[in-house]
């Protein structure tokens, strides 16, 4: 710890100028910070901001596309960089050949879909921003097949309100998965893209399909997607929140902002 | 000479000013803990660790640097790298003492944010609606023809410089008073709520012209930055005059709405 004071040297003292003031604030905003009550509060704000999107805007409103000049010249690698399953490496050799992805939950008709149907279904290509929620953006062009038509085909149960998407990557024991709910779901946008900036979507951007959907910021943008199940419920997976860094980052479910 | 009680600030006005300022303080400081998350800015619609930068703090792990353009000035203990409370390094561009919460926490600092801007957001459409409605605006925001001339802004500025604020308690505002606060309420303050919704991709979809009025997400998040920082210069400039012209008569107008006058008549003879 003296280490630490040396390294830095005397213009640290700058700070106790400004310490006096701030420690004041500080101190009570983290207390606050540390209330259930408060921040229960805080997350009525949070409610607020999804009901006021949700009610204002056009369910249907587009996310800004983009010309091809726009396009990020390379696009930042964020999160997980490869899928960690044992089954998900074994898909990766063999160029994702047997890979199936699974939809099930509460719809009429599981199934098992193959990269190949995939890309045999209509498709849609688009231009878009992928915005972090650390404050990047970076821009490219997905092409990938609407999530509607998946769920349509499947039969989605009137009483399902979310789709789940299972993912192949995981940090420590804790594998992905995010949510949403079905405005977004059936969204002509959202769209799971297997091609990105003109050729078969890279591993490290989520190979062999990942979620687009673009109202929200990043990391409802799952990866390595190999199950998607409908649900009316979120509570029953993982930590409940709906997604991995819900559960671990307590960052917002809705991510509009 | 009698002393008397002349009503300064209306009601709406002071309970504006308070809400604003609580509003304004933690806005900031949540804001600068969202910054940590990533500490650069760009212009246009998109930039990440990959592209070029006009904005970046950042540290070598030994020093703390801002780097504007091409120009890098070290700003170790303060900026890039500071000790935290417990006198350990920290390798953040906001010290903790200037953020909401201390430590990193960018889930947390985004709920602070997004909370107390619907505080700033109401509090600034009502106070605009209230002051057109009962007058402030007109009567003491508006800036007059012959308030325009180059001879009264310089007069004003020379009282300033020579720390004349006589004319501070006459009721009315001075020109660069006027400037300031017409600034302030009707470009910086409207600018961060804009230049906010246009970050937001969901508000993106629902109303397109906000990003492209601002030229793309990045180029509003700078501005945002930029605003924020003029804000921050605006608020020590106000500390400051509050300070030099009187603070107690200062700070006693903006919670009673009244201030005491010396006399009946101002600095420039006309009566009150």
């Amino acid at each position: 710890m003296k280490n630490d004071r040396d390294i830095i040297g005397r213009r640290a003292l700058l700070r106790g100028a400004t310490l006096g003031g701030s420690a004041l604030i500080l101190s009570g905003c983290d207390a606050l910070n540390e209330s259930d009550m408060f921040r229960s509060a805080l997350r009525t704000a949070e409610t607020l901001n999804q009901v006021a999107h949700r009610s204002l805007m056009d369910r249907a409103a587009l996310a800004p596309e983009f010309p091809a000049s726009d396009i990020s010249p390379v696009f930042k690698t964020n999160g997980s960089l490869t899928g960690t399953s044992d089954e998900y490496l074994a898909h990766v050799g063999n160029k994702f050949a047997d890979w199936t992805l699974r939809i099930d939950g509460m719809v009429a008709n599981p199934m098992n879909v193959s990269l190949e149907t995939l890309r045999a279904m209509p498709s849609r290509t688009q231009i878009t921003r992928h915005d972090c929620v650390e404050g990047w953006s970076a821009i490219a062009k997905w092409q990938g097949t609407p999530l509607r038509l998946l769920l349509q085909q499947a039969g989605l149960s009137a009483r399902a309100k979310y789709i789940v998407f299972h993912c192949a990557d995981s940090y420590g024991a804790q594998p992905y998965y995010e949510s949403i709910d079905l405005i977004d779901a059936f969204h002509p946008q959202t769209i799971l893209a297997w091609g990105m900036n003109g050729e078969m979507l890279p591993v490290k951007y989520g190979a062999p399909v990942r979620l687009r959907v673009e109202r929200q910021l990043g990391y409802k943008q799952a990866k390595y997607v190999m199950r998607i199940e409908a649900t009316d419920d979120l509570t029953k997976f993982h930590g409940g929140k709906g997604g991995y860094w819900e559960d671990v980052g307590d960052y917002e479910w809705y991510a509009g902002i | 000479m009698a002393e008397n009680l002349v009503q300064r600030h209306k009601a709406t006005t002071r309970i504006w000013h308070w809400l604003n300022a609580i509003a304004l303080t933690v806005l900031l400081m949540s804001g600068l803990m969202i910054f940590n998350a990533h500490p650069r800015l760009y212009w246009g619609e998109y930039g990440s660790r990959e592209d070029r930068a006009w904005l970046e703090i950042d540290d070598t792990r030994t020093t703390g640097f801002v780097k504007i353009g091409s120009t890098t000035l070290e700003t170790t203990g303060v900026l890039g790298l500071s000790l935290g409370a417990d006198d350990k390094v920290r390798r953040v561009a906001f010290p903790g003492w200037a953020t909401i919460p201390t430590r990193y926490n960018l889930g947390a600092a985004r709920r602070w944010h997004f909370a107390f801007a619907w505080l700033f957001a109401l509090a600034l459409t009502g106070f605009m609606a209230a002051s057109l409605l009962n007058g402030h605006i007109r009567q003491h925001l508006h800036i007059r023809k012959a308030e325009w001339a180059v001879g009264n802004i310089w007069r004003d500025i020379k009282n300033h410089a020579r720390l004349r604020f006589d004319a501070h308690n006459a009721g009315t505002y001075n020109i660069l008073q006027k400037f300031s606060y017409v600034g302030v309420i009707f470009l910086l303050l409207p600018l961060m709520i804009f230049t906010g919704l246009a970050m937001s991709p969901a508000m993106n979809a629902a109303l397109p012209w906000l990003h492209d009025i601002f030229a793309g997400r990045q180029s509003a998040r700078s501005i945002h930055f930029i605003c924020a920082a003029l804000l921050s210069i605006f608020v020590l400039v106000h500390l400051v005059m509050v300070f030099l012209s009187g603070p107690i008569n200062g700070i006693r107008s903006m919670v009673t709405g009244n201030v005491r006058q010396a006399s009946q008549r101002d600095s420039t003879g006309v009566e009150s």
